[in-house]
């Protein structure tokens, strides 16, 4: 176990580096286009995966929650269009909307609190799709159906949020401290419960562990994810509509959970690029219009041939060859 | 707020409840019996609109009096519903029979195929049935006048249906086995029961029950992009707060649903959407289950 974590720990580090070192070689469009977006999409998937891989709960809501950070950014931000009544500063607007997040992630753990698998997926669903219908008819706070506009972002170090390479460090930097985060916290005594209650709640129960509130507290800390990841999808839309989180934004975001695999959180990372690979480049592969149908199609194919996404196949690929592992302890390229 | 006017609100509220049980029964039923949750299920609802409108409208292009369009229509939508439903569970679903999680998956991914699809060979322009003579125009009601007979048909319809699930899961021996199913699948089939026969049957039946939603529903209000999202939430929504696989609760919660959609439109026209959900939250907090739901398993 030592042995193998030892040689993911490199493979991260390695890959990284990579990254990091991204900027020197690659054009903008790839920067921010591709690699970017897949970055802060990736952090909306990651905090399902976060959820089906150690708490056994596939979770819908996770766009919702995205979508809660992203309008509460907009609803505060100084250069919105609208302009708001309530508009403060970037630097104050950003840890509240991830707040809000976190605690509507809460609340949607003590709603579905009793209920698990399908029932889970359904509930959620509907309180993500209830959402997003909401926020398309309110037009008090979230102006109804075409939502808020230039959400820019704040300035940093003198240059503007969506400056290329400034956007690309900050998807990735804010990616790697989630990812590492979701590493550490499994091997916390709450992550180990956690773990306890998706392979058998009644004997962690029985073992004195309130399980409810590990459940509720594992749903608030998706929601602290989603947020993140819902803050940087806003900036680099800059803004949001109920269109982003609705029905099709929420499939979108499980697509790319489920193809890259829902076994480990880098699953979210490899999912979103293969998603936003396909997506950017269906017009040359299919036809500009039937996106969808290739998107489903590559979706169907991977659920029918590998319930455990890219990263499962992999997995049993390279367990072929005898090289344990290799499959799971590579980074989004 | 006068009489009439509750009673008109009231009345649209349970024309709405009529068209969201015949959907969702057909999506409680396929739970009930094989426990897959459909994510297609609005998938078959436009199948049922797009394939019968299709009919329809070349019927009705060669002659505009013929009132046998509409029924001609109505016949090809779930006709063609229920052969999607068909070929989504024996190439897909019939294998996997157990992984619950997978099929709700797998039938993302054929939403996702088939909204795309449609939308390629119908197009996206918004439509809408024209009801045959005999069903069009208004019918005198009491105390409020007159009330479209169209939508009072939905209201019988809806009933036939309901009569007609439970007559047959009580008083049939398909029904028998399809009850005997939901309980134990490996006794049933230990009875010599043909049991991915029946999951076939069941599921012709359920994507059957969308598809005529999808023409009735068309026939009351156009149909555009996006319905299919609707009408599977609200099948959603409406066997969450029913109890999932049961007849009964999904009645009950189609007319909740139904009338709590109307009255909340009437009344308070932005946050009527909050009022549905704040019914659903409401019964999970009191009965996981559904109103009518079982415990256990």
């Amino acid at each position: 176990m030592s042995l193998m974590s030892r040689s993911h720990w490199a493979l991260t580090a390695l890959a990284l580096a990579i990254l990091v070192a991204l900027p020197l070689l690659l054009p903008d469009f790839w920067l921010s286009g591709i690699l970017g977006r897949s970055l802060i999409y990736g952090i909306v998937a990651l905090s399902i995966t976060f959820l089906a891989s150690y708490g056994g709960f596939i979770s819908l809501a996770q766009t919702m929650l995205a979508g809660i950070a992203g309008y509460t950014v907009a609803i505060l931000a100084p250069t919105a269009i609208p302009a708001s009544a309530s508009a403060v500063s970037y630097w104050l607007a950003m840890p509240l909307a991830v707040l809000a997040a976190t605690l509507a992630g809460a609340v949607v753990g003590l709603i579905a609190i009793r209920t698990r698998d399908i029932y889970l997926l359904m509930i959620t669903l509907a309180l993500a799709v209830g959402f997003s219908l909401f926020a398309q008819s309110n037009i008090d706070w979230f102006n109804g159906y075409e939502g808020i506009r230039n959400v820019v972002g704040p300035d940093l170090f003198g240059q503007p949020f969506r400056a290329h390479t400034v956007f690309y460090y900050v998807a990735l930097t804010v990616s790697a401290l989630l990812y590492l985060l979701v590493l550490y916290v499994v091997r916390t005594p709450f992550g180990l419960v956690l773990q306890g209650i998706r392979d058998n709640p009644r004997r962690v129960a029985a073992l004195g562990y309130n399980v409810a509130v590990h459940r509720i507290a594992a749903f608030a800390m998706a929601g602290f994810i989603a947020g993140c990841g819902g803050v940087l999808i806003t900036f680099y839309n800059i803004g949001i509509t109920p269109g982003s989180i609705g029905m099709t934004a929420t499939v979108n975001v499980l697509v790319m959970s489920v193809i890259g695999g829902l076994g480990h959180p880098v699953g979210a990372f490899i999912g979103a690029v293969i998603f936003t690979l396909i997506d950017t480049f269906a017009a040359t592969i299919y036809d500009r219009d039937r996106f969808n149908t290739l998107i489903g199609l590559v979706f169907l194919g991977i659920v029918v041939a590998s319930p455990d996404g890219v990263l499962g196949l992999g997995k049993r690929l390279t367990g072929w060859g005898k090289r344990k592992d290799a499959g799971d302890g590579g980074t989004p390229h | 707020m006068s009489l009439q006017f509750m009673i008109t609100v009231t009345l649209n509220g349970l024309t709405l409840a009529a068209l969201y049980f015949i959907v969702a029964s057909g999506f409680s039923l396929i739970f009930g019996l094989m426990r897959t949750v459909n994510m297609a299920h609005g998938s078959l609802y436009l199948i049922g609109a797009y394939v019968g409108f299709a009919v329809f409208d070349s019927l009705y292009a060669s002659n505009a009096t013929a009132g046998y369009a509409w029924y001609a229509g109505l016949l090809a939508g779930v006709a063609a519903a229920a052969v999607a439903g068909v070929v989504m569970q024996v190439v897909f679903l019939g294998w996997m029979q157990g992984q619950e999680l997978r099929q709700a998956l797998v039938t993302i991914g054929l939403s996702i195929i088939i909204a795309d699809q449609l939308l390629a060979h119908f197009g996206g322009n918004p439509f809408q049935f024209f009801a045959p003579d005999a069903l069009f125009g208004p019918t005198p009601v009491p105390v409020i006048g007159r009330y479209s007979t169209f939508r009072l048909l939905q209201i019988g319809l809806a009933l036939a249906v309901g009569v007609g699930l439970w007559l047959l899961l009580n008083k049939t021996r398909l029904g028998i086995m399809v009850r005997a199913g939901v309980d134990d699948r490996q006794m049933l089939a230990a009875c010599g029961v043909n049991v991915p026969l029946i999951a076939v049957a069941t599921f012709a039946l359920g994507a059957g029950l969308a598809g005529l939603g999808g023409v009735v529903g068309a026939t009351a209000q156009p149909v555009a992009l996006g319905v299919d999202v609707k009408f599977l939430l609200t099948s959603l929504v409406v066997v969450i707060v029913g109890g999932m696989g049961s007849i009964g609760g999904t009645a009950i919660g189609a007319i909740l649903i139904g009338v709590a959609e109307q009255w909340g439109q009437a009344l308070f026209p932005t946050y009527s959407v909050i009022l549905t959900f704040a019914i659903m939250v409401a019964v999970l907090a009191v009965r996981p289950q559904g109103l009518l739901g079982r415990t256990g398993r």
